[in-house]
Order: C-alpha cells, then structure tokens, then sequence
C-alpha cells in the first residue's frame, strides 16, 4: 500500500495537466469530475496507506520512497523523494481530506461562474504543490513546494481577475510572502553550507553534534526559517497580505486557510524543530510573536463587518496560537490544533461562502441576519464550527486541542506566565468576535432574502466537516479527564515531548475551567451585546481606536510610508541612472551598426558583384604586396 | 611552337575585365549572364594556356570541367531569367530588388 505514495502527489498535478490542457474543450460535468475526482482519490489513498502506517509501524519508523534523482553537480545531489512519517502523515491526511471536501463544495459554488476549468486546475496544483512541501525529504524539494504554493495563491486571489482589486491582492499576497521565502532560502543556503546537503534528516540528526546550543549561527539560521514561516503563516510583521485574500472565491479561502498555505510556516517550524531547539531565543520569539500575533489578529477581527475578513483575522490569530505551542516546546499540540483547526476553519470558510453565495456577493454581516429558518443546514453546522473556534468546554473539538495549547504554554519549561495570559485574553476575544459574527449573520431582523438554496453538494461537506469539528478533539483528551493520547503518542513517534515543570496537582483542572469560563464569557458578552439587537446596515460608525483596529493596526499604512513611498522616491529620483545609460547606449550603438548594415543589402545585382569584385581586387592586391 | 605565356595571360586579363565591366554595367540580365559566360572563358583561357607552355594536359583537362560547369550553370541562369520575366515583365535586374535590408 505504501508504496502508492506517490500516487498521492501525481493524481492532483495529473488532474492540473488535463484541466489547463483540455478544459476549455471539456463539459463542465467533466471538468468537475477531474477537478474533485483526483483529490478524493487521493484522500482515500492517504487513508488507506495511513491505516496501514498505523498498524504496522508500532516504533514510528518513517517511510521512504525515492523516485528520481533530480540533478547532481558539484556535491549538490538532490533526489525527488518523499518521506512519511507521522507529522507528514497528518498534514497529507488534512490537505488531501479536507482539500477534497472543499473541491467538493467548489463543484456546485463555482458552477456558473467563468473559467470553470481554470479554477479547478488552479486547485489542484495548489494541492499538489502543497502536499510535496510536507512529503519532501530534502529542503529544496520543500522549497519548491514553498513557491508552488505561493505561485497557486496568486493565481486563486486574483482568480476573478477582470477586478483590479483583486489583482493587487494577489501582488500582494504573493510580494508580502516572497519576503519571507528570500529569508528561507538565505537559511537554506546556510544549511548546505554546513553539511554540504540538504537532507532533511541527515541535516537534523547532525545539527546538534555541530552546532552548540545558542551558537551564532544556528541562531542565524533558525531566525531565517523563522521569516519565512512568518511569511507563509501570516504572522506579525508580515500578515498584511491575508486578509486582502479574501479577494479570493470563499473556497479558495477555506483551502488556503485550513488545509494548506498558511499552515507551512508550522510544518516547517515544527519539521526543523531540532534547529529551534539548538537556538533558545529564536524559539522563544516564536512564542512571543504567536502570542502578539493572536492578541493583534483577535481584536482585528471584532472591528469587522466582512463576514470573511472576520474569519481571515481568526485564521491569522488561531495561527499564532500554533506558534505559541511551537514556540513553547509542545510539538504536537500545535499539529494537534492544527487539524482541528483546519476541520473548524474549513467549515466556517464553506458555511460564509454558502451565505455569500446565496445572498449574491454580499459580504457585509450587518446587511444580512435572520437567516438562521432559512439556512437550517448552514446555521447548525456553521454554529458547530464557530463553537469549536471559541472552544466551547468538553463538546467541541477546539476545546481540547486550544486547551492542550494553553495548559502548555504556562507548564511546560519554556513556558511563562505571559504567554499564558495573552492566550487566555486571545480566548474571550476568539469567543467574543466568533459570536459576534453568528449572531448577527444569523439572528436578528433579516434584511434581505436568499434567493436560493445551497444543494447536496454544498451542504455534504459542511456536514461532514462538521462532525469532524465536534468529534475530532475526543482522539486526545486531557490528563485528568480520560488520559487519552492517540494523537499525541503518534505525533511523538517524530517529534519530541513537551518538558514539564512541576505542579501542583489539580492545577491542570483549575486551568481548565478558567479557559472554559473564558470561552463562556467571551459568548455571554456577545449574547449581552448582539443578540437580536437591530442594526444598522450601513458600515457602523467608527471612532479612531476602531478604525485602526479595522484596518489591521495600519500595518498598511505603517509599511506604505516606511517601505513602499521612499522606493518610489528613490526609483523616481533615478529615473535615469549611469548605470542604465552605459546600457542604453550600448543599445543604440548596436542599433545605429544595425542600421549601416542593413543599408548594404539594398537588393540590387550589380551592387553585389560590384563589392564583390572590389573585395576580390583588394585580397589579391594584399597577398601580392605584402 | 609554344605561345609566349605573357600574351596568352594578358588576352585573359583583358577578357575577364570586359566581362566584369559588362556584368556592373548592365542591367538587363541577360547580357549580365553573357558577361559572366566571358569572366568564366577568360579564366579557362588561362588554364589552357598555362597547361600548353607547361606541356601538361592538366590545363585542357581543367577547361572541360569550367565548360560543363559553364553549360549548367547557364540552364540554371537562363530559367531564373525565366521566372524574373514572369513575375515582373521585364529582364532589369534593378526592379527585383524586394530584398534590401
């Protein structure tokens, strides 16, 4: 069984082929089938070969299977060869599960719209691209995937490209992030320098017998691995590009948000672990930036009235809560609420487009509400999603992976009391702006009316993401509840265990109930505040604090004056640089000789014998008087 | 009786030239060919005359090929002369001139 892995990755780009290829000529019907059927084949491959991974891998060893090797010149030798293991394991499942679902929903959502082949060969790619980046076994394979991803992003954001907007969005998703990968590959080279390969495990087994621990240079390197998870992951400083994202159609958001893009920048920081673990303080400014990060993205969201930017600014805060758990040493409960993320955000992504998509394009919340009778379908299961993102205590999925993650940013040994206060607050303020978004979307007066109806294919998806996003979270349980560790007793077959500090003994439960109390809280003061209240449905007033909050923190405006306005100064300044000029003139000296030559040939006979005749006499003339 | 080597070049000199002046002079094609006919005759006059002072058979052996060479040479020339007639009704070479750069 195992070795189809490679299946996995070839059925997406084969199905990208025969859509760019052919999909113009194709029905649509066809087109779809390609389109989600290449996925869901490979989700059920995933799932076969991971049953057979976990019966019959009982010591975590990881498989390997190589393909080609990819070139080898100068001691570069680089293979295409993919690696399973239990990390990757679970992000392939995730991606080509989820991935499969939301091609599902796109099937029916994207049914009327132009370049129907064009998005689903988009979307594939993006899968595909995504699924090396987690299988690759050497870090150029990796990057290679790393750009694909950012490459199919650009093209999904500015998919309806006759708007210009859109268009920029895509520039600058695709800018903001290339910032980051140039501090990745700057890492990269620093890795080859040192062990002359690019290896994945053989770079990880070897760092910590030669490099010391807080030496320069695995700090260096870890601090540009670091970058470039930023980037991709939307981090602070260099999340302005993921809620213009939102540009994009609402499953291309479900699928850059839960599935892949974002969640690279944890991958990579959770593979490379060993390299974070040999540099103390870039670990720690992971956790310091999730931290900021998810307090900064959280209060972004509460200003919204865009239903999607509201779960834009979630993605980017539930993202800096994967980085706090990474940067505090708890490996596995960052994969952990990795996948209950991706089932959550997923489902919210899919229900927002099904209220977009029925009420025709309109994003604003506060033009909608009262829809709750009419979505039956959409409100429950977008009620079981928002419920598991405010991590609701015991019956939701979010609450067990969100509380791992707190409990473990204040026990373990690189954990501190700030950290777990900042999630803690990042808690109330998930669970105030989550149902701030369903009350209003969905209770209250209704002001307007849907006009049609998500169909089977819609609603399948929701369903089941759904039940994920409830049941997901029972595979681990805390320890003084159940004490079941699936999940993370696989994860750690690859990854280490979190150290603990001492504690008391019923401290675990204690923090429990205060980060359910929390979660409570955070609903009842949006209960208090937005529950049936009538609003306005023209954009809300906003004083100053809001409308910087609105706008992200005017983290826009900040790299506009800082960035963007000098470099315009300066490339306007010199308009005409020497440089240029020693270039252009070399253009037109070639141009001018260009000219006199093409004179000769002016196409007439005697011309021709003539100068033949003249060379003719000139030669002789030269060899007979020397 | 051997021809004095200096006359026989000379008389090829002067041929040759003749038919160079003809070929840049000119403009109906068809004397141009003639005129090439009189360059190619002058240079197998050399041959012959060099291979007569010389007493060696290499010099006749030579002119042959420059007449089969010749003979070719001009079927291929009078059927382009053909084909310039056709397309532009007249045997001027100026007129076709469509190839300068």
């Amino acid at each position: 069984m195992r070795e189809l892995l490679w299946l996995i990755v070839a059925l997406p780009f084969a199905g990208s082929v025969v859509l760019a290829v052919a999909g113009r000529k194709l029905p649509r019907l066809v087109c779809a089938c390609v389109g989600v059927g290449s996925i869901a084949v490979a989700a059920v491959i995933t799932i076969l070969i991971g049953v057979d991974f976990l019966n019959n891998n009982s010591t975590g060893i990881s498989y390997d299977q190589m393909l080609w090797q990819w070139m080898d010149v100068y001691g570069l030798s680089v293979d295409v060869a993919f690696n399973l293991d239990a990390v990757s394991l679970t992000f392939i499942f995730v991606i080509t599960f989820v991935g499969a679902l939301i091609h599902l929903y796109s099937a029916e959502f994207m049914w009327k719209e132009e370049g129907f082949a064009r998005f689903f060969a988009f979307m594939n790619l993006f899968v595909g691209f995504m699924l090396i980046l987690v299988l690759a076994d050497n870090f150029l394979l990796l990057y290679l995937g790393w750009e694909g991803v950012g490459l199919c992003s650009f093209l999904l954001i500015g998919f309806w490209y006759k708007d210009p907007a859109n268009g920029s969005a895509a520039r600058k998703a695709f800018v903001v992030t290339r910032v980051g990968d140039t501090a990745l590959v700057i890492g990269l080279f620093i890795l080859f320098m040192t062990y002359h390969t690019l290896n994945i495990r053989y770079i990880l087994a070897s760092a910590p017998g030669t490099w010391a621990v807080g030496s320069g240079i695995a700090m260096a390197t870890a601090f540009l691995l670091l970058a470039g998870a930023l980037g991709k992951s939307a981090q602070l400083p260099l999340q302005t590009w993921l809620p213009d994202a939102m540009a994009a159609p609402s499953p291309v958001s479900a699928l850059i948000h839960a599935a892949t893009m974002v969640t690279a920048g944890v991958y990579l920081i959770a593979r490379t672990h060993v390299l974070f673990d040999l540099a103390p303080v870039a670990q720690s400014t992971v956790a310091i930036i999730g931290a900021t990060t998810l307090l900064v993205a959280g209060l972004s969201a509460l200003n919204q009235h865009d239903i999607k930017r509201v779960l834009a600014y979630s993605t980017i805060s539930q993202i800096g809560y994967m980085f706090l758990a990474l940067g505090v040493g708890a490996w596995s409960a960052a994969i952990f609420h990795f996948m209950i993320h991706a089932f959550f955000k997923a489902l919210l992504f899919l229900g927002a487009g099904s209220v977009i998509w029925v009420m025709h394009d309109e994003h604003n919340m506060f033009r909608m509400g009262g829809l709750w009778k009419k979505l039956p379908v959409t409100f429950w299961t977008f009620l079981i999603g928002a419920a598991s993102l405010t991590a609701l205590p015991l019956v939701t999925a979010g609450f067990y992976s969100k509380d791992k993650i707190l409990w473990l940013s204040y026990v373990s040994d690189r954990g501190s009391t700030g950290l777990w206060l900042a999630g803690l607050a990042g808690a109330f303020i998930t669970a105030l702006y989550t149902f701030r978004m369903v009350f209003v979307t969905f209770f209250g007066n209704a002001k307007a009316d849907p006009t049609q109806r998500p169909g089977l294919l819609m609603t399948l998806p929701l369903v089941v993401l759904g039940i994920l996003s409830f049941a997901g979270g029972f595979i681990e349980l805390p320890g003084n509840m159940a004490h079941l560790t699936l999940f993370s007793d696989f994860i750690e077959k690859t990854l280490p265990i979190t150290t603990i500090r001492e504690f008391g003994n019923n401290t675990e439960l204690l923090f429990e109930f205060i980060a359910a109390g929390m979660a409570i809280a955070g609903v009842m003061v949006a209960y208090r505040l937005y529950f049936n209240k009538s609003f306005p449905s023209a954009e809300p007033e906003r004083n100053a604090l809001q409308k910087f909050l609105y706008k992200g923190w005017d983290f826009d405006l900040l790299y506009d004056k800082v960035i963007v306005t000098p470099i315009v100064f300066l490339s306007r300044v010199d308009k005409n640089d020497f440089i240029n000029r020693f270039y252009n003139g070399l253009a037109s000296l070639t141009q001018v000789m260009h000219v006199a030559l093409s004179t000769t040939q002016n196409g007439k006979l005697r011309w021709y014998a003539m100068v033949l005749a003249i060379g003719a006499i000139i030669t002789l003339t030269i060899l007979l008087y020397p | 009786m051997s021809l004095p080597m200096e006359q026989g070049i000379l008389l090829a000199a002067i041929l040759f030239c003749i038919g160079l002046i003809g070929l840049l002079t000119r403009r109906n094609v068809l004397f141009m060919l003639m005129s090439a006919e009189v360059m190619l005759n002058a240079a197998g006059l050399v041959f012959v005359v060099d291979g007569s002072v010389w007493g060696q058979a290499d010099g006749q052996v030579m002119f042959i090929f420059i007449l089969t060479m010749a003979a070719a040479e001009v079927c291929v020339g009078l059927a382009l002369i053909i084909q310039l007639f056709k397309k532009f009704k007249s045997v001027d070479t100026d007129r076709a001139s469509a190839m300068r750069g």
